[in-house]
């Protein structure tokens, strides 16, 4: 066993865990944050992805121990009380989620792929970026007008900011 | 239609839980003093089990039990059962090998499960399962249909001697032999419909809830249709009796058919926690997906079809080799039959037709309903076969196509479905005016230039759905009914929930179901909220598949909606003091016609309960049901074209355009439409070019993580140019048809027909890997 210092969603937590246990594992068991899901075991559909110091990681795929010190944000640290982030509302809006089990590792992939590319996104892009999320229901059309319109909001809500 | 009534493209209702991290699945759900199960499965795919050690396993830390197949047959648990009953063409009833939920002498696929270790944790139990010994003999394994019918091919079930399930026949042979002994043309065509992998995101789980006091239990699980569950559970399992056993399936993460089936997991699930005296949780992870989640497709088929010297089709002859895999799971038997030979006659006048087909065991994972289900093999057969014929007969596919069209209805096929309505002719049209396939020579030409091959390929497809009208599916064997329940219940202060026996499992239903409240009594959708998926909750449902929620579910609905309103207006009218037939319901309030007299809805419903003035003999109270039963299928269709580039020196294609014309009849939330069109695009197109659930000859999976499966995945796959033309399907007062599967049925022969006119070579099997196109390219 191991203490694993870390903060999650801006909330400083203490967590006891066997060594061998996942980042997920840590976010679902210990600290019932279910919003992340695990689809696949082998980091291919991640629909695990949180983001880890501001980058997205999956976290099926790192021990909780390897998170030690770091800052970590989940599907349920990304919205500022009521308002929605622009990712979330533009999956929403667009219709970019049937089932919803692949959507919160997609909304976190989605971020960090405006983050990386800022006002660079176009279709084929995002297609390309979103190679490490699986998605079984929507065929992928609505989630890529979400995240192309999601770019476009975050662009102007940072210009606000 | 209003804001948020029918046709509105209402954002979704239950979409702020899901992607705020709030969605509520089996997996997220924690119960006091929980233990988890794991599964010990079998590494061969045929072997006699000798014997089970346990006891190292049982010493050590958080075990609580291991459970073995011999206990669970020793405890009467009843073996899976297959509810849909096919006879032979020679009288005999299909070959049923025992399936017990536990392999407690002999194991018949890989991944079949010999024992459950039950611990503190999941951890735990996976840990004490290594510790399990298991002595296996193993036994010669076969994985392929051809091999598995041999003789001297390994036997699966002393039941179905020759791995034979059942050899059955539809249609008229004498007429069909005679149109082809009269025949100015045949075509001919072998095809292998790929065996998939259904890969809901979501993996199966159950947790099993055993309260010893009142002798009830409570089964959280996956399933597209929890009554179900409950009834296979409680009538052929021996769990519990019906009022003992509450199946809860909350947000479920995808099922695409998968769902459907009642697998051993949670049948082990329940037997344990009465067993161990705790809830016992189990979720599968992605390996046990593809060993244990039932497959799709799978079918290897010889057809010949018969044209007269004016290109008309004359005949069409079909036999089909059906892997069923190990055991028949639940729905299994209909659907290379009922659900895949009765929709051979495709969009065209067909006037004989003759069709066999044989179901076969092999040491595989068992194979049942995957989206489509029966109709996306038939669907690209036909249309494998018309551009086949086109490029024989040295005529255009769409013209071909369309000089064969059923252009007069209701159209009895030789193959039982009677067409109500369609307009075959307008969704090509649509699809070749998107395309712009006037202009297709023009761009071929232009690609060649460049060094590319190009390609077009039509595919139009029909579909029946709706499923099912009671008394004709029961005449053909359904050991159920498939009719459709709802309540409506409205509160004292006006506002609704609705109860259904549907499941929403990503298809929208708390929205579009709402919708249909917001057109009929013009209050908001937010004054409304959906009930599903609990069956304290529910009184009976039959589920969610073959594309039934809005064609039949929402028509319950609105059966139950109508006697609703009707006692509401009776009581509506004594508050006004108005006749009850001047009533009418608009924006919220019923009014008198041609008045300005109204009460508001909220205002009735409080009357209702309040009873202080309601008319003589009224009982009190605001709440009715409906079950409803279709008169028919409903028949979806729609034209899809495909346009891509072959690169000659890799075999990669790359979509340019893709087109989908359907109708769906009336559309309730175009929104919601769209996207299970895109969905099951994808799935049609990861058929046609990536997805393949492969075995080598001894029964062992080659593909059985998303490592070595492909999954489509965003870059495989292009946006869509959608539309739609309608004919409402006179069958439902509503006119819908369905929307869930088509794009399923009718992507995979699009683009095939595409890449092999690309490469100018007609034979080309799923999936049309680079590798496999590069090859057949090349081939002399």
């Amino acid at each position: 066993m191991s203490t694993v210092k870390l903060t999650v969603n801006g909330k400083a937590v203490a967590v006891d865990v066997e060594d061998r246990t996942l980042l997920v594992q840590l976010l679902r068991d210990h600290l019932n944050l279910t919003g992340t899901h695990v689809g696949c075991d082998t980091s291919q559909c991640g629909a695990c992805v949180v983001h880890m110091d501001g980058k997205a990681v999956k976290s099926c795929t790192m021990l909780a121990g390897q998170a030690d010190g770091a800052n970590i944000t989940t599907i349920e640290g990304i919205a500022k009380g009521d308002e929605l982030h622009p990712m979330q509302a533009a999956f929403r809006d667009n219709h970019g989620l049937q089932c919803g089990y692949c959507t919160p590792g997609m909304i976190m992939s989605a971020i960090d792929i405006v983050h990386r590319h800022g006002g660079q996104l176009d279709e084929t892009t995002v297609r390309q970026e979103l190679e490490g999320n699986i998605c079984r229901c929507t065929g992928y059309h609505n989630i890529v007008k979400a995240v192309l319109d999601a770019a476009g909001r975050m662009k102007v809500s940072q210009a606000a900011e | 239609m209003g804001v948020e009534g029918i046709g509105a493209r209402v954002v979704r209702k239950e979409d702020k839980r899901f992607i705020t991290g709030k969605g509520r699945y089996v997996d997220d759900i924690k119960l006091l003093g929980m233990t988890h199960a794991h599964f010990i499965r079998s590494p061969h795919a045929h072997a006699k089990v000798k014997g089970i050690d346990s006891s190292a396993a049982l010493k050590m830390p958080g075990v609580v039990a291991v459970l073995t197949g011999q206990q669970i047959v020793d405890d009467k648990v009843g073996n899976l059962i297959c509810g849909w009953a096919i006879t032979s063409k020679d009288g005999s009833p299909m070959k049923m090998g025992a399936w017990p939920a536990m392999a407690p002498e002999t194991v018949r696929f890989v991944g079949q499960a010999v024992a459950v270790v039950i611990a503190d944790s999941k951890n735990l139990a996976r840990d004490a399962a290594e510790a399990v010994v298991v002595d296996y003999e193993e036994l010669p394994a076969v994985a392929d249909v051809h091999a598995a019918i041999k003789s001297g091919a390994p036997q699966l079930h002393p039941e179905a001697p020759g791995n034979q399930v059942y050899d059955w026949v539809i249609g008229d042979e004498g007429a069909t032999d005679a149109a082809f002994a009269k025949a100015a043309n045949v075509v001919k065509l072998d095809v292998t419909n790929n065996r998939l992998a259904p890969n809901a995101m979501e993996p199966r789980a159950a947790i099993a809830d055993y309260d010893e006091a009142e002798e009830h239990f409570t089964l959280y699980t996956t399933s597209q249709n929890p009554h179900v569950a409950r009834l296979v559970l409680s009538a052929f399992y021996n769990i519990a009796p019906e009022h003992k056993l509450r199946v809860i399936a909350p947000d479920v993460g995808g099922g695409f058919g998968s769902k459907i089936f009642i697998y051993p997991e949670e049948m082990v699930a329940l037997w344990a926690s009465k067993k161990v005296g705790r809830p016992v949780k189990w979720t599968g992870d992605r390996t046990e997906a593809f060993l244990t989640d039932a497959h799709g497709r799978d079918h290897v088929t010889h057809a010949e079809m018969a044209f007269d010297a004016n290109n008309k089709i004359t005949g069409l002859k079909v036999k089909t080799y059906a892997n069923f895999g190990a055991y028949m799971s639940l729905f299994s038997s209909s659907v290379p039959t009922y659900l895949y030979a009765t929709l051979l006659s495709g969009q065209y006048n067909i006037p004989a037709i003759h069709a066999e087909v044989v179901g076969v065991y092999t040491n595989t994972t068992p194979v049942d309903a995957y989206r489509g289900a029966g109709r996306p093999e038939a669907s690209y057969l036909i249309e494998r076969l018309m551009e086949t014929a086109a490029r024989q007969l040295n005529v255009d596919p769409a013209a071909l196509r369309r000089s064969n069209f059923i252009t007069q209805f209701p159209h009895q096929t030789p193959v039982i479905m009677a067409y109500d309505t369609g307009d075959f002719n307008a969704s090509l049209d649509a699809a070749m005016k998107a395309i712009d396939y006037a202009g297709f020579a023009g761009r071929k030409a232009k690609a060649k230039t460049e060094g590319k091959l190009r390609g077009i390929g039509v595919s139009c497809y029909i579909e029946a759905c709706g499923i099912a009208p009671s008394k004709a599916v029961g005449s053909l064997g359904a050991g159920v009914g498939l009719w459709e329940s709802a309540e409506v219940r409205v509160n004292p202060v006006g506002t609704i929930e609705i109860l259904t026996g549907s499941h929403s499992h990503g298809q929208g239903h708390e929205t579009t179901f709402c919708q249909l409240v917001a057109e009929r009594l013009g209050v908001p959708i937010s004054q409304v909220s959906i009930v599903h998926g609990d069956t304290d909750k529910v009184q009976f449902g039959m589920g969610t598949y073959g594309s039934r929620s809005a064609a039949v579910g929402l028509t319950a609905i609105l059966k139950a909606m109508e006697k609703m309103e009707s006692k509401a207006k009776k009581i509506a009218a004594h508050a006004l003091e108005a006749s009850e037939g001047d009533i009418v319901i608009e924006n919220g309030e019923f009014k008198v016609a041609g008045t300005d007299k109204a009460i508001a809805f909220p205002m009735v419903a409080l009357a209702a309960y309040t009873a202080h003035n309601l008319p003589e003999g009224m009982e009190p109270g605001l709440k009715e049901s409906a079950f409803y039963d279709p008169s028919n299928f409903t028949f979806p269709a729609g034209a899809y074209i495909c346009e891509l580039e072959v690169d000659p020196g890799t075999g990669k294609t790359s979509f340019v355009n893709f087109v989908a014309a359907d109708d769906f009849g009336r559309l309730i939330n175009p929104m919601i439409v769209e996207g299970q069109v895109h969905g099951g695009l994808v799935q049609g197109i990861g058929q046609a070019l990536l997805e393949h659930a492969i075995y080598d000859a001894s029964g062992q999976p080659v593909t059985a993580s998303f490592m070595d499966y492909a999954m489509p995945r965003a870059d495989d796959v292009p946006s869509f140019n959608l539309s739609h033309t309608t004919t409402l399907c006179p069958g439902n007062p509503l006119g819908i048809k369905g929307c869930g599967e088509a794009g399923a049925i009718g992507a995979s022969a699009a683009v095939i027909n595409a890449i092999t006119d690309a490469i100018g070579k007609n034979n080309l099997e799923m999936p049309a890997t680079p590798d496999r196109v590069w090859r057949t390219i090349h081939a002399a």
